[in-house]
């Protein structure tokens, strides 16, 4: 028979080491525990510097044979807009085919075959400006798919499932920046990943690559030696449609109050 | 129970307890809800490798330079030395074993991107060289004068 005494000393003993475990011997240094906590510290961002950007088309041209979007139906996951602000006020916006061929007309599209001639003694400001998925922190797109075929992956990058996607519409009518379309021949839902596949094998999206003028560059927020995140937290950026709170991740330099 | 209720009450039973049943056949292992929960991430897992999987297109301008060592020393003398190869060139894929050769794009419109002239005072485009299409040779492609890997003027042919 066991004494009260010696079960409570034995069992005091048992229980310490059980729950001594050999982990908790181990010394961890500072670095050590910086890198296992910063193992999974990738973010994917953005940032256009709207000054360099001559509106070449060159991005459009190579996001869409890159990501096989039918070259002559009018859908891209990237485009390019123009803004030409005379001098009495006025805004003149346009986007041929997104700006697949560039601009190549000084003239501004009217769509449906109209065009509208501009002097350019008028011309107040007129610059470009290259449009693509913000890969939204918070993206409405997600949050309204019925069957859960678009999600927000670890790294940032919003992603849609087309074998899941049902093709009812929600997340092209929630995207408040209007980068989601039908893809013509899947019939899922479309949009810039930032050229997921390519990323993901240390090379940059398409549409950076393509860029002549530097004007597009991708980084990792979460990485502080990586230049495109030094400038984004150091330096004046802008997004887009703040007032959404859908904390967009495309950052851009030289943002107009005319841009939506 | 009056059988008018009960009976179609036991087919919804059956249809409820039929779904549930094909349910965790149906549904693949990984989709779920995985680390931003519920509201942005509840997907199928899998579906993050199948994108990782689409086959690149454009190699860059660094998967030229063994071969081609030559283009790329004249083009690296020029302003044209920032544009890659394949916006002209065509996305190379597995070239030289497929496609064998490229097709060179070499239409007015591919120049007449950059070099129409739009003389916007804010954006860069103001300082790159242009012309007017309609009135600077129209009917000719630029190509048949200027040579694109050596822009200058000294380059005409």
């Amino acid at each position: 028979m066991i004494s009260r005494r010696d079960f409570i000393k034995k069992a005091t003993i048992a229980a310490a080491g059980v729950s001594f475990s050999a982990a908790s011997i181990e010394i961890l240094t500072p670095a050590r525990v910086h890198a296992l906590k910063n193992d999974k510290a990738l973010r994917w961002v953005f940032l256009v510097d709207t000054y360099k950007c001559v509106g070449c088309g060159l991005c459009v041209k190579a996001c869409k044979n890159e990501n096989e979007i039918p070259y002559d139906a009018n859908v891209t996951r990237t485009w390019v807009e123009r803004y030409v602000i005379t001098k009495d006020g006025k805004l003149h916006a346009d986007s041929p085919k997104g700006a697949r061929d560039g601009f190549t007309d000084p003239r501004i599209d009217l769509g449906m075959g109209r065009t509208e001639d501009i002097k350019t003694e008028d011309i107040k400001k007129a610059f470009f400006v290259p449009k693509l998925c913000n890969q939204c922190e918070n993206p409405p797109c997600v949050q309204v798919c019925p069957v859960g075929a678009t999600y927000q992956a670890p790294d940032g990058v919003v992603l849609v499932d087309r074998s899941w996607c049902i093709g009812c519409g929600y997340c092209i009518m929630a995207c408040p920046y209007g980068v989601r379309f039908f893809h013509p021949k899947h019939h899922t839902a479309e949009k810039c990943n930032f050229c997921y596949h390519r990323i993901n094998k240390d090379m940059k999206p398409a549409c950076v690559q393509a860029c002549p003028f530097d004007a597009r560059k991708i980084g990792n927020i979460k990485d502080p030696d990586d230049p495109v995140a030094k400038i984004i937290t150091t330096e004046r950026v802008g997004i887009l449609k703040s007032e959404y709170g859908t904390k967009p991740q495309v950052f851009y330099i030289g943002l107009d109050e005319e841009v939506r | 129970m009056k059988n008018h209720v009960l009976r179609p009450l036991l087919v919804v039973l059956g249809l409820v307890a039929l779904v549930l049943l094909i349910r965790p056949f149906y549904v693949p292992k990984d989709f779920g809800v995985h680390e931003r929960g519920y509201m942005y991430g509840w997907y199928r897992q899998g579906n993050i490798e199948d994108w990782k999987k689409v086959t690149v297109k454009y190699q860059g301008s660094e998967s030229c330079k063994d071969c081609h060592p030559d283009k790329i020393e004249t083009l690296s003398q020029s302003p044209h030395a920032i544009i890659q190869c394949e916006n002209c060139h065509g996305p190379a894929l597995e070239h030289p074993s497929a496609p064998e050769k490229l097709p060179i794009d070499r239409t007015r419109g591919q120049c007449l991107r950059c070099h129409t002239k739009l003389s916007y005072p804010t954006s860069a485009r103001a300082g790159l060289k242009g012309i007017d299409p309609g009135s600077h040779n129209p009917d000719t492609e630029c190509v048949s004068c200027h040579n694109p890997h050596k822009p200058s003027l000294e380059g005409l042919k």
